[in-house]
């Protein structure tokens, strides 16, 4: 299992895994699922036009995520936020489909694109995948702090001079980025679970942000490794471990939460103390 | 007009039987997607679709028609998108991420064993893309009936849903049991979105279902208006995609039709940009430009 | 508990109402009533318990104790039965499908595409609760243009209602509460957002209202100087208890510390009432405070404060 192109398989998950995590702690705290669902989608789209027109796959992933981001983070200042993700997405799965449609690689393609081809990973997309997504977290830490005042309070951030708007561009724009990279490992479809279900979990065992980062990280890593071990055996799809296992985590997040925030409310229950009144 | 409409276009059975269908699916689609936008619920609309994806491969899987795994998988999703009911907005997205994610990993899974035990190639792109020109015309009352009840059940509930989306409070003092419509409203948008899954694949169901209604409600003001404006839309939207995508054999690369499902959604958003010619955006009240709201729940 | 005077005339009634959520007691044994087309002011600083005890008479919340009478009937289990549970709303009225009570919540954040205009919101208020589609007649117009009138959203019966601003909003909601003919119109901090002029037009509106058309309105407030002109009884909520009665039964330095458990300065400047916490550290069973009432028996709370 470990052997020689077996390798690049588990470097290029671990890497995929850790991205995801951290931005996946971000775009859960923004409540930005619905945009790390959509971005991605606009890989394939670019993977399928890439490869119709002979060009650099990972080339044409950036592209088009980023126009996807681009579109997004623009629209849905005009429009209501959901309804400028969800033309967007479905835009660029029509013209994914269109580009597909052309090609003659059909279904293995679309499939492939969707849900991730982790054990076909050649080594020379190994570098371009780890520096991209090496510089996707330097990103993120650089803008850290107006990322977490514009998430937490967008008012005050933008009375202190930190444009929410262009907060939020620059975090699509990572995100897109980051995904785009990441999206011939595990899909389009199924880079979004690994970004929101290990990053969902971790926030419901601990609020503080750095713990949170590395929980979440921790959890992506966990998910992917134990995909990768179970799919070399079954031949079993990646994507499906990385759904389950993510919704496995954040299912075990929220029961420890409930059973940690029962345990707070019986200690509370003693004291009935009436509100004191302000007037 | 030959340019435009080709020879044989309304001669052909799959084609009469692609408009029937299209017109019920995008009718229905546009008038449950004024509510679902309305509702901020988009992200929820488009999960069931993908949901409904699983269902579709999994009745590939067993040999099933696709349609029904679509409409129990859908179904049953509504239901527990219900249950699961989180509070806050941004809790609530996070849990139907999660649904979402794993509902698409057991697509991934039927997917694959379907192709190791069938010879059949192009199903994740069926599934995903639709098949309005090969949907069996023995299948076609039982899509044609469903729409109708999806409707009717839309219909009667309009105004309970906007006096519900308007003030909760007032709706449930005036005796409206919230709970119980909100499920039959996500009941009839998991029908909605398996029938148009089928039509034009689950992940584009999305468009007929945002696209026509959010386009409408820019330009009409009251709740009848805006969906018949969005069934209009809906409606011409498929019948000129289905036009396109017939035409689009004789262009080139010749023989090879372009998918219809990119004609619908291409379609689709450019129905919406032309709203903002008419009418230009105007600035949201929000504070936080750009940023997504932490908005108070409004309905179910 | 000191009982009401009972009289079959009160249009509405708590009895003893207490209130637990979450293991802390919100409203302890509050109780009064109001008679038909008295104007009554909710008063009470936030968090006080005065939207607990407005969702308690709606039927949106169970007390843990005590009973709500509305025109007679006990309410609590008017909303089972009916066809699909859509069933009798607040107080059976006048079998017209009208409802005695009218509630108009707070300020709803609406979004801007919410497909309703002006007149369907009211419209909603007539039937709104039902299935099906209405079907369109001069009549339903008429009755609509007509509420419109009465509270002055006439002039922009057409707008979206996600574009109106925040007097005009409450102003269609009154009008969306009104057309069903209650007997008792509710009102959860109407004021709270408004700017002195707009909140002045919307209490001119209630007190025409009351007095025209003998409506009831219970109207909570945090800032009681709005309502003063026209209030004929204050209902005060503080720290979950209530004193009830005139004006300036209820607004005394001794009744309202007393309520708040610790000192507070009840001032009248320039006919308004300003109420000023005390020192830390009094508290009512300080020397000063309280003194009247020692020994006496409690015409004006309900029961149990300190």
């Amino acid at each position: 299992m470990f052997s020689g192109f077996m390798m690049n398989t588990w470097i290029a998950a671990t890497i995929v895994a850790v991205i995801a995590g951290v931005v996946g702690f971000f775009a859960v705290l923004r409540g930005s699922t619905f945009a790390a669902h959509a971005i991605p989608n606009g890989a394939f789209a670019g993977a399928a036009g890439a490869s119709l027109i002979g060009a650099n796959t990972l080339l044409g992933l950036a592209v088009f995520s980023v126009a996807g981001a681009l579109g997004i983070g623009s629209f849905g200042r005009k429009a209501r936020h959901d309804v400028a993700t969800a033309l967007i997405l479905v835009l660029m799965l029509g013209i994914g489909a269109l580009f597909i449609s052309l090609g003659d690689q059909y279904a293995q393609e679309t499939y492939s694109l969707l849900f991730g081809e982790v054990f076909g990973i050649s080594p020379d997309v190994l570098l371009p995948i780890g520096i991209l997504g090496a510089l996707s977290v330097l990103a993120l830490l650089v803008i850290f702090r107006p990322l977490m005042l514009t998430s937490a309070m967008p008012e005050v951030a933008a009375a202190r001079g930190v444009s929410p708007r262009r907060v939020e561009m620059a975090f699509l724009l990572i995100m897109a980025l980051a995904t785009s990279m990441t999206v011939p490992v595990v899909g389009a479809l199924l880079m979004f679970s690994l970004m929101i279900g290990p990053a969902a979990a971790a926030r419901s065992f601990t609020a503080r942000p750095w713990l949170a980062v590395v929980l979440s990280v921790a959890f992506g890593l966990i998910t992917v490794w134990i995909g990768i071990a179970i799919s070399y055996e079954t031949d079993w799809p990646l994507g499906f471990f990385v759904g389950v296992l993510g919704a496995a985590f954040f299912l075990t997040g929220r029961a420890w939460a409930s059973l940690r925030g029962r345990r707070l409310l019986r200690s509370r229950r003693s004291s009935a103390v009436p509100a004191s009144a302000n007037a | 007009m030959h340019w435009l409409i080709e020879p044989g276009l309304l001669a052909s059975s799959p084609v009469r039987v692609a408009v029937l269908v299209g017109t019920v699916v995008a009718i229905t689609s546009a008038v449950v997607g004024v509510f679902t936008v309305t509702r901020g619920q988009s992200f929820a609309g488009h999960s069931l679709a993908d949901v409904a994806t699983t269902g579709g491969s999994g009745a590939f899987l067993v040999g099933l028609n696709q349609f029904w795994g679509f409409l129990a998988f859908g179904v049953a999703a509504a239901v527990m998108l219900e249950v699961i009911g989180v509070q806050r907005r941004r809790g609530r997205d996070v849990a139907t991420g999660v649904v979402l994610g794993a509902a698409l990993g057991l697509a991934a899974l039927f997917l694959y064993l379907g192709s190791q035990h069938s010879s059949t190639t192009g199903a994740s792109f069926t599934v995903l893309f639709g098949s309005i020109f090969v949907i069996q015309p023995s299948t076609v009352p039982a899509l044609i009936a469903s729409g109708v009840i999806a409707l009717i059940v839309i219909v009667a509930l309009s105004r309970v849903l906007l006096l519900t989306s308007l003030s909760p409070d007032v709706a449930a003092a005036r005796g409206v049991p919230v709970r119980a419509v909100g499920v039959a409203y996500l009941v009839a948008l998991a029908i909605s979105v398996s029938l148009s899954s089928v039509a034009i694949g689950a992940v584009l169901s999305t468009a007929l279902l945002i696209g026509p209604a959010a386009t409408a409600l820019r330009v009409a003001k009251g709740p009848v208006r805006a969906m018949v404006t969005a069934a209009a839309i809906g409606v011409a939207v498929t019948w000129l995609g289905i036009l396109l995508a017939y035409d689009s054999y004789y262009w080139p690369p010749h023989g090879h039709a372009w998918p219809v499902s990119f004609f619908i959604v291409a379609l689709v958003v450019v129905a919406y940009l032309l709203t903002y010619l008419h009418r230009p955006a105007r600035r949201r009240r929000s504070p936080s430009l750009g940023t997504p709201r932490a908005e108070v729940e409004v309905g179910a | 508990m000191s009982e009401l005077p009972t009289s079959s005339g009160d249009l509405l009634r708590l009895d003893g109402i207490t209130v637990r959520l979450s293991g802390r007691e919100v409203l302890h044994d509050v109780s009064f009533a109001i008679r038909p087309g008295e104007f009554t002011g909710l008063i009470g600083p936030n968090g006080a318990g005065k939207t607990t005890i407005l969702r308690v008479i709606l039927g949106l919340l169970a007390p843990s104790a005590g009973t709500v009478t509305v025109a007679g009937q006990a309410s609590g289990s008017h909303r089972r039965g009916g066809l699909l549970g859509l069933g009798r709303p607040i107080g059976r009225g006048d079998g017209r499908g009208g409802s005695v009570v009218g509630y108009v919540p707070q300020k709803l954040l609406i979004e801007p595409d919410m497909p309703l205009r002006v007149r369907d919101v009211v419209a909603l208020g007539i039937d709104g609760n039902k299935l099906g589609v209405p079907f369109p007649s001069r009549a339903r117009r008429e009755l609509v243009a007509e509420t419109l009138r009465a509270v002055g959203a006439d002039s922009f019966a057409d707008k979206r209602v996600g574009e109106l601003s925040g007097g005009e909003q409450q102003r269609v909601m009154i009008a969306h509460a009104l057309i069903s003919r209650p007997r008792l119109l509710l009102l959860d901090e109407p004021l709270a957002n408004l700017d002195i002029r707009s909140a002045q037009g919307i209490v001119a509106v209630l007190a025409k209202l009351a007095r025209e058309q003998q409506i009831a309105v219970l109207i909570s407030a945090h800032d009681m100087n709005p309502l003063a002109p026209v209030m004929d009884r204050i209902v005060y909520v503080a720290a979950g208890r209530a004193a009830v009665g005139g004006a300036d039964e209820v607004l005394r330095t001794d009744v309202l510390s007393q309520l708040y458990g610790q000192h507070v300065d009840v001032l009248h400047v320039h006919g308004r009432v300003v109420i000023v916490a005390g020192d830390d550290g009094e508290d009512a069973g300080s020397p000063h405070a309280g003194d009247d009432l020692a020994g006496q028996a409690d015409p004006v709370y309900g029961s149990g404060v300190a």
